[in-house]
This record gives structure tokens, sequence and C-alpha cells, in this order.
């Protein structure tokens, strides 16, 4: 007997899933020879299942900033942003998120998923009443388990539901926070977010949107899903990453209220962790300055995810809703999904193995992921492998009648 | 307002369209220990009730319900409000 017991069921799953031969939960990439080439125990491998959207990890700028931050500051801060862990280059980094995004104010975490659980938990307090989307992302449900709100669900990107929701609430005091996300992280939806601005509008909600997988690929500016849809005056919080378009690491929040700043000292995912090392924050500052510099990175990326989309649902695949730098393709069961991965991997196609309860219905996904970086030919070789398999699997609608 | 044994029912009612045929289903059947229900089709299912009654249930008080009394006492509770 032992405290891990109760694992024993989820052992049972991982180890069925092994037997498949997939281990898709201890992937080690030996090196990188590019943000889409690796080499697994020593074989090269095309990588479709990342999320550096714009495949900047190897930009020579953004690295040289980032050994320049290393031998002028040191490898780490040994210290929270509200001790001795903030440098100039956090406060520079918030600067110019605050400028990029035009809002007041900025604030740098050390990851997405402690922005997440800072903002939500902080913002929605006892009184007030959190609406989710059905299909968050971990960081927002854990966000919400930290609050002490009451948090409501909505389903998966209905603005009609959300409306409901928020109408049963009415003569209940508090506050309302909603959260959605830009594009979806599972299936690349984007949120409806015209629809919900104006549900935010019409209720007098505070609306709070997850960037995390649409900066820096939707809106004219890249600025995301809000930009896109013309309702930045009504998302009062954006939240984002820097671990996906980026290519680094961090998380963000930004932001017009005028007392923002109180935020510094009353959340505790940014007051009780280390702050990012500078070496980081000097990589995603020239980051920023690189996607800015060069929107044809963005045409690129949708270039390559209609490519990549076009080519898979003409094979017959069922995919995700909409083209978008995530294309998933949904399988039958978890034994269908383990062995095609597997098979990918041989043939050297590298994606991601989504499965349930993560995956929004109950199918496991093979979530691929496009970059700017990917050349045509590449794309043409990830939808031919995927193709191979899926027809010798039987996975693939025949839509010739 | 519906009291709890019609509550009771339409809860069953909704049930019966995603267990398998036959599978007795009582106010003290366990939603997933009893039924095997899997974390998403229990969400469709509540979601469905939400509508049906006209309220939002918190994910605090969804975490709280073990078994279909227990779930037609939140409902309860909540549309006598
Ligand atoms: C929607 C969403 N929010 C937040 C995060 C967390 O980002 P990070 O990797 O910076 O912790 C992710 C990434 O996994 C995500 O998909």
């Amino acid at each position: 007997m032992s405290i891990l017991d109760k694992f024993a069921p989820l052992g049972q799953s991982y180890a069925q899933l092994r037997e498949l031969g997939a281990d898709p939960f201890a992937v080690t990439f030996d090196s990188m020879r590019s943000p889409v080439e690796a080499t697994i125990d020593g074989r090269p491998v095309l990588v479709f299942g990342s999320n550096n959207y714009l495949g900047l990890t190897f930009d020579p700028r953004m690295v040289e900033s980032g050994i320049e931050a290393l031998r002028t500051y040191g490898a780490g801060t040994t210290g929270s942003r509200i001790a001795n862990g903030t440098y100039l280059g956090h406060t520079s980094l918030e600067h110019k998120l605050a400028e990029f995004f035009g809002r007041r104010s900025a604030m740098v975490f050390t990851t997405g998923y402690q922005a997440n659980l800072a903002m939500i938990s902080t913002l929605a307090g006892r009184d007030d009443v959190l609406l989710l989307d059905a299909d968050s992302h971990a960081s927002i449900y854990d966000g919400s388990r930290l609050s002490a709100a009451q948090v409501i669900r909505f389903r998966h990107n209905d603005p009609d539901d959300l409306a409901r929701r928020l109408r049963r609430l009415e003569g209940q005091p508090g506050d309302r926070l909603i959260v959605v996300e830009g594009i979806y992280s599972m299936l690349g939806d984007r949120a409806r977010m015209a629809e919900i601005a104006q549900v935010k509008r019409e209720t007098g909600a505070t609306l709070l949107v997850d960037e995390a997988h649409s900066l820096g690929v939707l809106g004219a500016n890249g600025r995301g899903a809000a930009e896109e849809a013309g309702v930045e005056d009504d998302a009062d919080f954006v939240v984002g990453t820097f671990s996906k378009s980026l290519g680094g690491i961090g998380g963000f929040c930004v932001s017009n209220l005028p007392d923002f700043d109180i935020l510094r000292v009353c959340c505790r995912p940014y007051m009780f962790t280390a702050s990012l090392p500078p070496s980081v924050v000097a990589t995603v500052q020239r980051g920023l300055e690189r996607m800015v510099e060069q929107p044809e990175l963005r045409q690129t990326l949708h270039r390559n995810a209609h490519r990549l989309y076009d080519g898979l649902s003409a094979a017959g695949f069922i995919l995700g809703p909409e083209p978008g730098p995530i294309v998933s393709v949904r399988l039958p069961d978890v034994a269908v999904a383990a062995t095609f991965w597997t098979a990918l991997l041989q043939e050297g196609v590298y994606v991601n193995l989504a499965l349930p309860p993560a995956t929004p219905d109950s199918h496991p996904l093979l979530r691929t992921s496009v970059t700017a970086a990917h050349t045509d030919a590449q794309v043409d070789r990830a939808i031919a492998t995927l193709t191979k398999i899926g027809a010798a699997l039987g996975v693939l609608e025949t839509n010739n009648g | 307002m519906a009291d709890f044994q019609e509550i009771v029912e339409h809860i069953i009612g909704h049930l019966r369209k995603v267990v398998p045929p036959g599978t007795e289903i009582a106010a003290e059947s366990r939603i997933v220990g009893d039924l095997g229900l899997d974390s998403l089709v229990v969400m469709n299912f509540v979601m469905a009730l939400e509508d049906d009654f006209d309220v939002s249930l918190t994910m605090d008080s969804l975490a709280k319900v073990e078994t279909v009394g227990d779930l037609a006492r939140t409902l309860e509770a909540l549309t006598k409000r």
C-alpha cells in the first residue's frame, strides 16, 4: 500500500498505451536542427507538433540578445518580481508589451499557465461569478479552483448560452468575469469574439481573453482574436504566453484599467515564484520586435495552415472546424490513435497525440500544427505520410461515393 | 415548481438516452460509479438539465453530486430560489 495507489487506473491506461508502442509522454528530442527539424533516438524527424507558429526559436537576433543578457545579468534572478527579481529587462518588456497592445499596463509572469492562474484567481473574488468556456485550457480551470468565486461553465464557443447564464444571475450581487480563448488549443477553432463581446457589453460583465495561440497569428497586427474581430476595447484583460509564437517562455497580461498595478501585490502566482531569467526576457523582447518587423511570417503561417488543412481534408480525414495553425485529426479510438502516432514517428513525422479527457469530444486527436518555418515540400510530406498511414489504418472517409 | 420526485423522474428520462437499454436507474444510482458515464457525457446531460430548469449549476455544487438524488436536490434548491 502506498500513497500512489490511487493512480493505479491511470497507470494501467498508460501501460496499455505503451503496449501499442506509443509513449507520447516520454518523447525526447536529442537535437533541434531548425525550428521544424529535430532528431529523436538519432533519427531525423519533421516537427509538426509544436506551438512555434512563427518559427522564431532560432532567430539569430533573438539568440544573440539572450546570450548577451546571460553574460551581462547572469543565469537567473533567484527571486520574485516583488523582491529581488525585477531587472530593467522585465520592466522594459512590460512597457513594450503595453505599447504593442496599445494598453496602459502590462504584467509579465514566469509562464502563461501562471498568468492565467494569477489573473483568474485574483480578479474573481468571493462574491463574484466566473463564466468559463467548457473547453477551457487547464490553466483557466486551475485558476478558477484557486478563486473563491462561483464557477459556471457555458457551452463551448456559444454566446447565446453565455447570455442565458448571465441573465440567470440578474439580481445577484458581485462582478461577472467571462474567460475565453482566442484560438482553442485542441481543435484550433476561433472564439466568436464579436458576439461574446456584445454579450459582455449588454450584461456589464468583465471579459478576459487568453490569446495564447492567437498572439502573432490573428489580427492585422498580430494582437490576436480580439483585434481580428475589432473588439479590443471590450477585452478588459488580455492574457498570453511567450512560449508559442514568440518562441520563448513566460506569460503576460495587459489591460487599460487604471488601477491595474495593484495586482502586483495581490496576485500570488506573480508574487511567490521566481521571475524569468534575464536571458529569456531579452530573447522574448527581441522576439516581439521580430514579430512586428516581419508581418509576412503571419502570411506564410496561414498559407501553410491552409495547405495542410486542405490536403488532409481532401485525403478524407475528419478535422477541426476551420483551417489555422492547429490542424487536428479526429480518430475513432485510443488504440488507432496510438498506432497512428507511432507509425508517423517511425516515418519521421512528429505530431502531438491528445487523448481524452484532454480532448473536447472524447475522441483522441492527432494534433498537428504548422509554422511559418515549414516549406511547402515539408507540408506536402506530412500530408503524404499521414495519408499513407491513415489509408492503411482505414480511417479515411471515402467521399467519392 | 417541480418537486423532488418529479425532478428525479426528469433526470432519469435524460439518463435513459445515454445508458445502455435496460439499465436500472433510481434516485440512489451513482451517476459515474453505477452508470459508468464519462465526464463529457455528464457535462452534456447536466447542461441539458440546466436548460430545462433554467438554472446554472456551479462547478462546486456539481463536485458534491454523486447520485441522481443529489443532483435532484441541487436542482430543487436552485429552482426554489
Ligand atoms: C490556452 C492556453 N493558455 C495558457 C497556456 C499556458 O502557456 P505556458 O506554456 O506559457 O504556460 C497554454 C499552453 O499550454 C494554452 O494552450
